[in-house]
């Protein structure tokens, strides 16, 4: 098993530093002088020459590469040009925002999906299948951010009950941060469980169809055992990609839901950081992205691998 | 085909015929200029002059809806066109060659994976300025791991079978084998997974117009519709309704046709 985790450790680090190596040289192709892009072209030559100085376009971009990666490995991301600071302090500023978001909206999808997923599996000759089939296709063809205006229409602007955008800090009152992102959590995991409810039901009625299960009927064993004895856990593989795909799905998602709910996460930031030609900062945050997602996908492999011994041993 | 699967082709065709229909039509006629101000009747709900009602300017839902089916499917297209093309290519090359060839490709598409459309669209905005090329080369590069790993798949099953070594037995290149003999064979799956990945690229093309990093402001598209509707919900819901249900309706639109697909062409599915 470790030498398992090993390798699969060292595939997610290859495949950050070639998502690096992308972000780096995809901002280097930025046509035209990176600091006369942010001064504006009325800038004096010595304040270009100091902007150039700062974001060290004065070293070969080579060089700025590796000095960047070794700050990433510090902790240190660089320094924002609006913000005028660390990058790194910015985005965990923000972190507190986007990541209850996500998880909540996970937490939702979860309740919602599994249960469902496996209840239309399980009830495949009766109505109960294609009605909830026929629920998550559509569900899962709503826009979230559609949700979202949908849901501020009827909780907050007919109702009254909870409040339209705006976030109030953990600090200051736990219970109105709570009350802020519970809307944005429903928009972001109802669309998320209506995927997951369809993934859900088809590794179910897989794993159902599977000669042991027959065997295990043919045995005498209680219809409650045969399914959460022999099939839950053997669909349990499939449950933890799906789990591991929404969570990424969500993080992603709170990009947009983020700017329904005018929430101050990491996503908003990220687009501020492309009104303001932040570059630091984009580079930055879009790494904080894209490691997440292959940190997730590291954590299903790894789940994998504890709960299948073949693919641990392949 | 049984009746639930037929339904999802017939549905699926009918309701992306219907947005093909509405987008042809904004061609030959509209009932109001989509961009013509009407002051007089700002925000109104449907009438005999304004089918669908109106926006914040007084201008025509339903004009700029018709209108904005025009780029929604064009974004799609363009965009899974983008897909299929290099992920297709890529997929098609690594399970052929096999080896270092195989390994190289596929790490490159797994970095791929970690760069969703809208994490994409931020990067190129970035390099290009926000814009309608920039979402749409947003949206397929991001969809090209789907793609690679998909004709990979199929390749490397097909190239194994008899008729593919009769074919080689006989003299026929790699080039020819490729072409005339694998991948006609992995076409049906790529098929299904397209018309699942327009219903993705329409939602993201919707997304990232929402974000304003996708079809500029003054071009009608049902992303932009909603992100102008956000600030006068409280006054009129229809600028809000009105698109949404378009996106929603052309995704499951996709979604369904891509199912129905999936069955009449995937003799599996078929008898399950």
């Amino acid at each position: 098993m470790f030498t398992f985790i090993v390798r699969r450790f060292f595939s997610a680090l290859i495949s950050i530093v070639l998502a690096s190596m992308l972000v780096f040289s995809a901002l280097l192709a930025v046509p035209g002088d990176p600091a006369e892009i942010i001064l504006g072209l009325n800038a004096s030559p010595e304040a270009l020459a100091a902007l150039r100085e700062k974001l060290g376009l004065t070293v070969p971009a080579p060089q700025r590469y590796l000095n960047w990666l070794t700050g990433i490995v510090r902790g240190d991301l660089g320094e924002s040009l609006n913000y005028q600071k660390d990058v790194s302090e910015l985005i965990i500023d923000r972190l507190a925002v986007s990541v209850p978001l996500a998880l909540g909206a996970a937490l939702i999808a979860c309740f919602i999906a599994l249960p469902l997923g496996i209840l239309a599996a399980l009830k495949r000759n009766t109505f109960l299948d294609p009605l909830v089939t026929a629920i998550s296709q559509v569900g899962a063809a709503i826009p979230s951010f559609w949700l979202g205006l949908m849901l501020i229409l009827f909780f907050a602007v007919e109702l009254r009950w909870l409040p339209a955008g705006g976030y109030v800090p953990w600090e200051r009152d736990p219970l109105g941060t709570l009350r802020s992102l519970l809307l944005p959590i429903i928009a972001l995991g109802l669309g998320q469980a209506a995927v997951m409810t369809r993934m859900t039901r088809a590794s179910m009625i897989e794993v159902l169809n599977q000669d042991y299960i027959r065997t295990a009927k043919a045995k005498g064993l209680s219809g409650r055992r045969v399914v959460m004895i022999h099939g839950l856990r053997n669909a349990l593989v499939t449950l933890i990609t799906i789990l591991g795909l929404s969570l990424t799905n969500v993080f992603i998602g709170s990009i947009i839901i983020e700017q329904v709910f005018a929430l101050p996460g990491l996503g908003r930031l990220a687009l501020i950081a492309i009104g303001t030609r932040d570059f630091p900062l984009l580079q930055g945050e879009i790494l904080v992205y894209a490691g997440t997602i292959v940190f997730l996908s590291f954590l299903v492999d790894i789940s994998y691998g504890f709960l299948d011994p073949t693919i641990r041993y392949a | 085909m049984a009746l639930r699967q037929r339904f999802n082709l017939m549905a699926g065709t009918l309701m992306i015929g219907l947005v093909a229909f509405g987008a042809i039509l904004s061609f030959v006629w509209l009932p109001h200029d989509p961009n013509a101000l009407d002051f007089s009747s700002q925000l109104s709900g449907p009438s005999r002059s304004y089918w669908l009602g109106t926006d914040h300017f007084g201008r025509d839902l339903f004009s700029r809806l018709l209108v904005g089916a025009r780029g929604t499917l064009y974004v799609g297209f363009i965009a899974v066109g983008i897909a299929l093309g290099i992920g297709g290519a890529i997929g098609a090359v690594a399970g052929f060659l096999g080896s270092i060839a195989d390994e190289v490709l596929m790490r490159i598409i797994d970095v791929l994976y970690a760069f969703p459309a809208i994490l994409m669209a931020l990067l190129l905005a970035a390099i290009f300025q926000p814009g309608t090329l920039t979402a749409m080369s947003a949206i397929g590069l991001a969809t090209v791991p789907i793609f690679a790993r998909l004709t990979r798949s199929s390749v490397l099953t097909i190239k194994a079978r008899d008729y593919v070594e009769a074919g080689r037995a006989l003299g026929a290149g790699h080039a020819r084998l490729l072409t005339r003999h694998i991948l006609p064979g992995a076409l049906s799956p790529l098929i299904v997974q397209s018309s699942l990945s327009l219903a993705v690229a329409v939602l993201a093309e919707a997304a990232l117009s929402f974000l304003g990093l996708g079809t500029p402001p003054d071009v009608p598209s049902w992303g932009n519709m909603l992100r102008e509707a956000q600030g006068f919900l409280i006054m009129s819901p229809y600028p809000a309704l009105v698109p949404g249900f378009a996106i929603m309706l052309t995704v499951l639109g996709w979604s369904l046709l891509g199912d129905g697909l999936r069955d009449a062409l995937d003799p599996r599915t078929r008898r399950s």
